[in-house]
């Protein structure tokens, strides 16, 4: 029963993983370049969460919270995408790679000084409370965080595949120039996949702050999820998901069979294994253009 | 006598440093198809990249209906009525055939007229009604360019441009592309603008044509006079002259330099 005990938990990992993954991507087919804050922002989303709930700032329910937080990302996100990444348009990836770093340097710097270094942890209604299937205990932070996913990567998939603006957004990001002919305002699809990101991190930073305590270094949980990504097939929306599953259950299991210091590199081993043997990850979109 | 849909006055566009359209005037009058002539080089796919948008011009003007629209972002030239048919055919890859020609649309606000629109493409080109949920990577390069009309179709543009719409494809089947342009044309009465390499069947099915020479306009005619022209036959469709040996021992020079 240990192992599935610490499935459950590896799952609920592994969905905060995802989340963060799906924002590395989002960016990544709007944008054709890796946003590094992306963890950072995240964190950054965590706090805000925790601004509006914790009782020594505002001590607004704990719902309530989650949704404001959600706004501000997404609106500090897609002015971000206005103000600052915008400027790069026509530069070399590359300096969109480096501002992205920067950027990560200056969220953690300012976190720092607005919420202090200390770990804290989200007041939620969910902290403590358990339900036990037979030998197995399912934390309520970690059911919310799992049906938390399912609903958002649902709703993410409807949005994409369903209504005009999402499905303009895939074709902004598969053909750049087509959607400019198109009449697709390219620009502001950009924006606003950021401000989507924006907005699946703010969840994902709060899925992750009521299960465990946060501080702002919490941002380099990114690179987990960038390895999770990278699995997943950089492009691929399930498959971004699937890695983040992929890399919170390998975890937790490493931790507990392999010898210690192993869980550590397993996700990485991981992405090695899929860069080598499947070099465009698990769920590639291969594409060949015709002329 | 017809209107003038796009009037276009000393268009100057450089890339960088270098000049690639040198003060190009032309008109295309409503329910024409007007072809443009020309080498690799000659300018032709920035002529078309400029009027819709793409790349700015550094001097002159386009006239859409009598209204400027140079420097303008793509999206609101769409809007104004200008649809571009890429070169290459620049489909969505991963999008179905149906979502491609909705995003044809996108910048339309008649939404109930939509459906019908596509409907009507599927009548044109019956391969991708059968086709419709198929992702439009997957089609053969002709399909591609059928998808890529049948999607600036959807624009319901004023002024359809079309760039090379014969690029990578078997001569029969340039020759049923061209049928429903020709169809498109004198059916529906889109005017169309056409840059062609392949001069033969440019002229073939266009009213009016254009020869631009490393960005200047060189000569202009009615499609038909053009197609008699010696220098035409010469260098853009390759009839040599018949000489007493049977071969030709100089090169001709062309007449408009």
């Amino acid at each position: 029963m240990d192992f599935l005990q610490l499935l459950v938990g590896g799952i609920a990992n592994g969905c905060v993983y995802g989340l963060v993954a799906l924002g590395f991507v989002l960016i990544y087919k709007a944008t054709e370049a890796v946003n590094f804050a992306h963890g950072d922002i995240m964190m950054l989303g965590a706090f805000v969460a925790l601004t509006f709930v914790n009782h020594e700032w505002m001590g607004l329910p704990f719902w309530l919270g989650l949704i404001l937080s959600v706004i501000v990302m997404g609106v500090f996100c897609y002015l971000l995408e206005v103000v600052v990444i915008r400027q790069l348009f026509g530069q070399p990836q590359f300096s969109v790679v480096v501002l992205t770093i920067a950027l990560g340097f200056v969220l953690r710097f300012f976190a720092g000084v607005i919420w202090g270094h200390e770990p804290q942890s989200l007041e939620t209604p969910m902290a403590g409370k358990t339900m036990n299937f037979g030998d197995i205990v399912l934390g309520y932070d970690e059911a919310f965080v799992i049906i938390a996913t399912i609903i958002l990567a649902g709703g993410l998939y409807l949005f994409f595949a369903r209504t005009r603006l999402g499905v303009a957004m895939q074709a902004a990001s598969q053909n750049q120039l087509a959607a400019y002919y198109m009449g697709i305002p390219v620009k502001r699809i950009s924006s606003l996949i950021w401000a989507v990101a924006g907005m699946t991190a703010a969840v994902a930073g709060t899925l992750f702050a009521s299960k465990g305590s946060i501080d702002p270094s919490l941002g380099l949980l990114g690179i987990k999820a960038f390895a999770a990504a990278v699995i997943g097939g950089f492009g691929s929306l399930p498959g971004a998901i699937f890695g983040g599953l992929i890399i919170g259950i390998v975890e937790p299991m490493a931790q507990a069979y392999a010898p210690p210091g192993y869980s550590q590199i397993a996700p990485y081993a991981i992405m090695l294994l899929v860069l080598v043997f499947r070099p465009n990850g698990l769920f590639a979109q291969i594409q060949q253009k015709k002329v | 006598m017809s209107k003038t849909v796009l009037e276009i006055n000393n268009l100057e566009t450089f890339y960088g440093p270098i000049m690639a359209l040198r003060g190009v005037s032309l008109r295309v009058e409503e329910g024409q198809i007007v072809t443009i002539l020309g080498a690799n080089g000659a300018g032709k796919s920035t002529l078309l990249k400029t009027i819709s948008g793409v790349m700015d011009p550094e001097k002159g003007d386009i006239l859409l209906d009598g209204k400027p629209i140079q420097k303008q972002d793509p999206d609101r030239i769409v809007r104004a009525g200008v649809a571009h048919v890429p070169e290459g055919r620049e489909v969505f890859p991963f999008l179905s055939v149906a979502e491609n020609l909705a995003m044809g649309a996108y910048t339309r606000s008649d939404t109930d007229a939509i459906p019908n629109d596509i409907e009507m493409v599927y009548d044109y080109f019956p391969i991708l009604g059968e086709r419709r949920d198929q992702q439009a990577g997957t089609l053969s390069g002709g399909q591609q360019q059928m998808l890529a009309i049948g999607r600036g179709l959807m624009t319901k543009p004023r002024v359809m441009l079309l760039d090379e719409p014969s690029l990578g494809l078997s001569p029969i089947l340039i020759k049923e592309i061209f049928e429903i342009i020709r169809r498109l044309n004198t059916e529906m009465g889109v005017t169309m603008m056409l840059v062609e390499q392949n001069a033969n069947v440019a002229l073939h099915v266009a009213d009016y044509g254009y020869v631009l020479e490393i960005g200047r306009i060189v000569m202009a005619g009615e499609a038909q006079k053009l197609l008699a022209s010696e220098d035409i036959q010469e260098f853009y469709l390759g009839v040599t002259g018949e000489t007493q040996r049977g071969q030709k021992r100089w090169k001709r020079r062309k007449t408009w330099r």
